[in-house]
């Protein structure tokens, strides 16, 4: 037993930091059979990263079981594996050089697993392609170099495995170098190298033997090592996806923490912000952490929290940004290149989710321009779904607005997945905003009102007998500014000014219409709600009033058009969440009560929604 | 400050998205803790995740086997970081002596009574749970309690063959069933977070971590770890926890968290598996495989 001397400890542990070693997680793909877990048990095993006795163990194995060993059984650790002989899943490994740490990800070749070497590839920062010097390029080393690119992995080494089978033959290297490169490059990716190797043999893995003396490269080990640890994009435009909202209120903490892991540059205390797609700003108060000094910065890759100098309404699923960095984009058309792994086609109306950086919304295939056989790079147009397996760029429409960024500019923010049927079925990235805008809600309407049933009584005739014009008045501020007293004492004032008004209270909505809402979508369920309830109470004629707390300008629309073709006036009481522009009038937060309603009664008179009101 | 994140720190902001992920999309959640040094660093992880508040129930599995320190220790935190603490136990197994070596089962069929079945059946709310109650620090029998389709688990990939395959979020069926074969892809930042009714999912925040980073992580941020993984003079420690009559030492002379550390960054370990001293693997001729099909964490 090796007893470590107390000198020895003390020199070993030092700060963390000075101790560990860098990491990096690397994909072995390629078509299937052609000898991706071999390669990965031979490093492991020549590079002696195998637990002690694990050799052994596999080779007993096979020799009770009359199977030849092979390098592969040593990571097929699973029974179902070693009965197929394929690897399903991406199984990880560990393993260290004199230079790093490495995580092997072991993708299958299967193409029934596509989705498995997709999952193993997406966390992967450099990749290994296979490809079998016997049997040359096939169809999934095309399709694993297509979804490489479309990950987003640049880094990228060619291994030309079994030239045992092919008597070392400088020729056939040569000719799958020459043909892969060609492939490449149609898809914009560089091969760092091509290295001839044996995986069974141990060639050119971590040891060089004297097979193969014309190839004067590196071995896979030292390509590996060669490999650039990606710097974090800390350079890049601040991209905070809001993950969630934190009030621990029950524990005594008073704190309102908005938390997201950090995409892409950085933010400091006092940083002028804005939310997208609700467009709404504020300052940055603090970073907050537990167990860390006090931070006045966070950057790309930390899972942080700040809280905000003003307590606006935001949601899970918005990107924050600095006011003085370029701004995501916002749409509800994204033009977008997709790979579909479900096991049911996409196809057109049908409802799918869209999760892309922290948000989660409802989302419809508009349009499929073309689709992609990626193993032979061909293009089909006029397709009217997407069949698993196939890469389309289409055209996606989601239910309300989402933030994003084009995957040329900000990679991070312009990826994302689809769901269906509660798994995920598809990812891509985003291309472009799709420019020919149709909007949902506005569908909707005018789906609504063609089909509206109306009796002899018109919304006209009711409005002329109460002599008045009917219209829903949003009052819109920060909570607990006293939006819902001055609502209701404007609605007083109009009652007894013989006007037909009604208040309604989002605590009455909840008890009542809303009472089935619950988790993330209730916002935007509360708004459509309170769109179509307000426009059964305009048809009647009526003077609404509601209060929302930090009308979102989306939100504003989305209310806008349901309540047609009555008419909307929004106040907004000491607000910034909305440009100055889309309100009707706006207040001070330091109007009085009385002060406030009367602004607001005489605003209607102004403009004619009470013709002969008078205080 | 500098601008870049040791590995530690990107463990650490992955694992701490992980767990907000989780608990942002599941109402039912728990976690699991064993009182082990990788989920009680998941347990630290969820106060960063959280800015010092735990708002997740933790779970034990008590099999009455367990190293009575380990009990001590739990109740003493569980109080100090005001944890919903529940405690899960096959009572009946117990009362009949369906156990191992005191009863008539094997250390696989000990194991699946005491561990499997009184997780399944904890976690369901079909079995009485213990809830520690903060103003009397006793725990309370609570019937008919919730059902928990959320389990966050401590597991690392490099522990041992079957666990390197799972994903961060590992959809499981109604029968507990892991179809290893047919689960959704993940990428990038994005799991599968919404599940079909009747199943439930697993969530491995630690998935990405080894021995070494745990004990590195435990080192940096000071995390009080219990003391039967330290040397106490007779040159042996525990390196991996479980039932006592299950559990081996290792001989080491390791007496702090850098002793430790020094001692696995010798390579001395390098080629011992990190659960050798767990006798019920060995018996199980494919690793935990299963063990873990049958929901053992």
């Amino acid at each position: 037993m090796v007893q470590l001397k107390e000198k020895e400890i003390k020199e070993k542990s030092g700060t963390v930091s000075q101790r560990e070693l860098q990491k990096m997680n690397i994909v072995i793909i390629g078509h299937v059979d052609h000898g991706k877990s071999t390669l990965v048990g031979r490093l492991l095993a020549d590079t002696h990263s195998l637990p002690e006795g694990k050799l052994e163990e596999v080779k007993a194995r096979c020799a009770k079981n009359a199977r030849p060993f092979e390098y592969a059984f040593l990571l097929d650790a699973l029974k179902d594996e070693q009965a197929q002989g394929i690897t399903i899943d991406s199984a990880r490994c560990f393993f260290r050089s004199d230079k790093r740490e490495y995580i092997l990800i072991d993708a299958p070749g299967h193409i029934e697993f596509l989705k498995n070497m997709v999952s193993g590839a997406a966390r992967a920062e450099a990749a290994v392609l296979l490809i079998d010097a016997h049997e040359g390029i096939q169809e999934n080393s095309r399709r694993h170099g297509y979804l490489l690119s479309m990950l987003g992995i640049r880094q990228i080494v060619v291994a030309v495995n079994k030239m045992d089978l092919v008597d070392y033959s400088q020729d056939v290297f040569n000719k799958v170098q020459q043909e892969y490169t060609e492939f490449l490059s149609q898809i914009q990716i560089r091969a760092e190298h091509f290295i001839p190797v044996s995986a069974r043999n141990g060639d050119l893995i971590a040891d060089r033997q004297k097979n193969m003396d014309w190839y004067e490269g590196p071995t896979i080990l030292q390509a590996l090592d060669e490999f650039q640890k990606e710097a974090a994009p800390v350079d890049q435009p601040l991209r905070l996806p809001v993950q969630d909202i934190y009030k621990f209120t029950s524990q005594n903490d008073d704190r309102r923490i908005v938390a997201g892991q950090i995409e892409t540059g950085q933010v400091h205390v006092g940083d002028e912000v804005i939310f997208y797609p609700s467009k709404k700003r504020s300052k940055v108060a603090s970073i907050e952490a537990f167990n860390t000094p006090v931070q006045t910065e966070s950057f790309a890759g930390q899972s942080v929290g700040v809280t905000l100098a003003e307590q606006i309404y935001i949601q899970p699923g918005e990107i924050m940004f600095r006011a003085d960095e370029p701004a995501p984009k916002t749409s509800t058309q994204l033009k977008i290149n997709l790979f579909w792994l479900g096991k049911e086609p996409m196809i057109f109306n049908k409802r799918y989710l869209l999760k892309l950086g922290t948000s989660r919304v409802p989302v419809w295939l508009r349009k499929i321009n073309t689709v992609l056989d990626a193993s032979e790079l061909s293009t089909e147009l006029n397709r009217r779904h997407i069949e698993r397996h196939d890469v389309a760029e289409c055209v996606l429409e989601t239910l309300k607005p989402v933030a994003f960024d084009l995957t040329t500019e900000i990679a991070q923010t312009g990826r994302f997945v689809l769901i269906d049927n509660y798994q995920i079925a598809g990812g891509g990235v985003v291309l472009d905003m799709a420019t020919d805008q149709i909007d949902l809600t506005a569908e909707h309407v005018q789906q609504r009102e063609r089909n509206w049933r109306r009796s002899r009584i018109t919304s006209h005739l009711r409005q002329s007998r109460i002599d008045q014009q009917s219209t829903l008045v949003i009052i819109s501020g920060p909570a607990g500014i006293g939006k819902s007293e001055i609502a209701q004492l404007l609605e007083e004032k109009l009652f007894d000014a013989g006007k037909q008004v009604y208040y309604l209270g989002l605590q009455n909505s909840l008890l009542g219409i809303d009472s089935d809402l619950s988790n993330e979508n209730l916002r935007d369920e509360y708004i459509r709600r309170l769109g179509e309830t307000s426009h059964l109470f305009t048809d009647a004629g009526l003077i609404l009033i509601a209060t929302v707390s930090d009308l979102a300008e989306y939100e504003l629309n989305v209310l806008k058009t349901l309540n047609q073709p009555s008419d909307t006036l929004v106040v907004g009481l000491g607000s910034k969440t909305l440009s100055a522009g889309l309100l009707d009038l706006e207040l001070s937060s330091a109007a009085s009560t009385e002060k406030a309603a009367t602004r607001v009664a005489d605003m209607l008179t102004e403009r004619r929604y009470l013709p002969e009101y008078y205080l | 400050m500098t601008q870049t994140m040791t590995q530690l720190d990107a463990l650490e902001a992955q694992s701490v998205y992980i767990l907000r992920e989780a608990y942002r999309s599941f109402k039912d959640l728990v976690m699991l803790w064993s009182i082990g040094k990788d989920s009680t660093v998941l347990l630290w992880l969820a106060r960063k995740a959280f800015f010092g508040h735990v708002p997740i129930p933790l779970m034990h599995i008590d099999t009455n086997f367990k190293i009575p320190a380990m009990i001590e220790y739990r109740d003493r935190f569980a109080k100090e970081w005001k944890l919903n603490m529940i405690v899960g136990q096959n009572v009946e197994a117990l009362k009949n002596k369906q156990t191992f070596p005191d009863g008539g089962l094997d250390r696989i069929g000990c194991c699946k009574k005491l561990k499997s079945e009184a997780l399944k059946h904890t976690l369901s709310g079909e079995w009485p749970r213990r809830v520690l109650n903060h103003q009397t620090c006793e725990y309370d029998i609570q019937e008919n309690g919730q059902a928990f389709t959320g389990v966050i688990v401590g597991a690392r990939a490099d522990e041992e063959g079957s666990r390197s395959k799972e994903r961060y979020f590992s959809p499981r069926d109604r029968q507990n069933d892991w179809d290893i074969a047919e689960q959704p892809p993940e990428m990038w930042n994005q799991f599968n977070t919404d599940f079909a009714p009747g199943t439930h999912i697993r969530i491995h925040p630690l998935l990405d971590w080894t021995e070494l980073n745990i004990w590195q992580y435990i080192e940096r941020e000071n995390i009080p770890i219990i003391d039967l993984y330290f040397d106490k003079g007779d040159g042996k420690r525990y390196r991996s926890l479980g039932c006592a009559p299950c559990t081996g030492q290792v001989d080491s002379t390791a007496k702090n968290v850098s002793e430790i550390i020094a001692e696995l960054e010798s390579g001395r370990f390098a080629n011992i598996a990190e659960r050798s001293g767990r006798q019920q693997d060995a018996e199980d001729g494919g690793g935990l495989e299963t063990l873990r099909r049958d929901g053992y964490m």
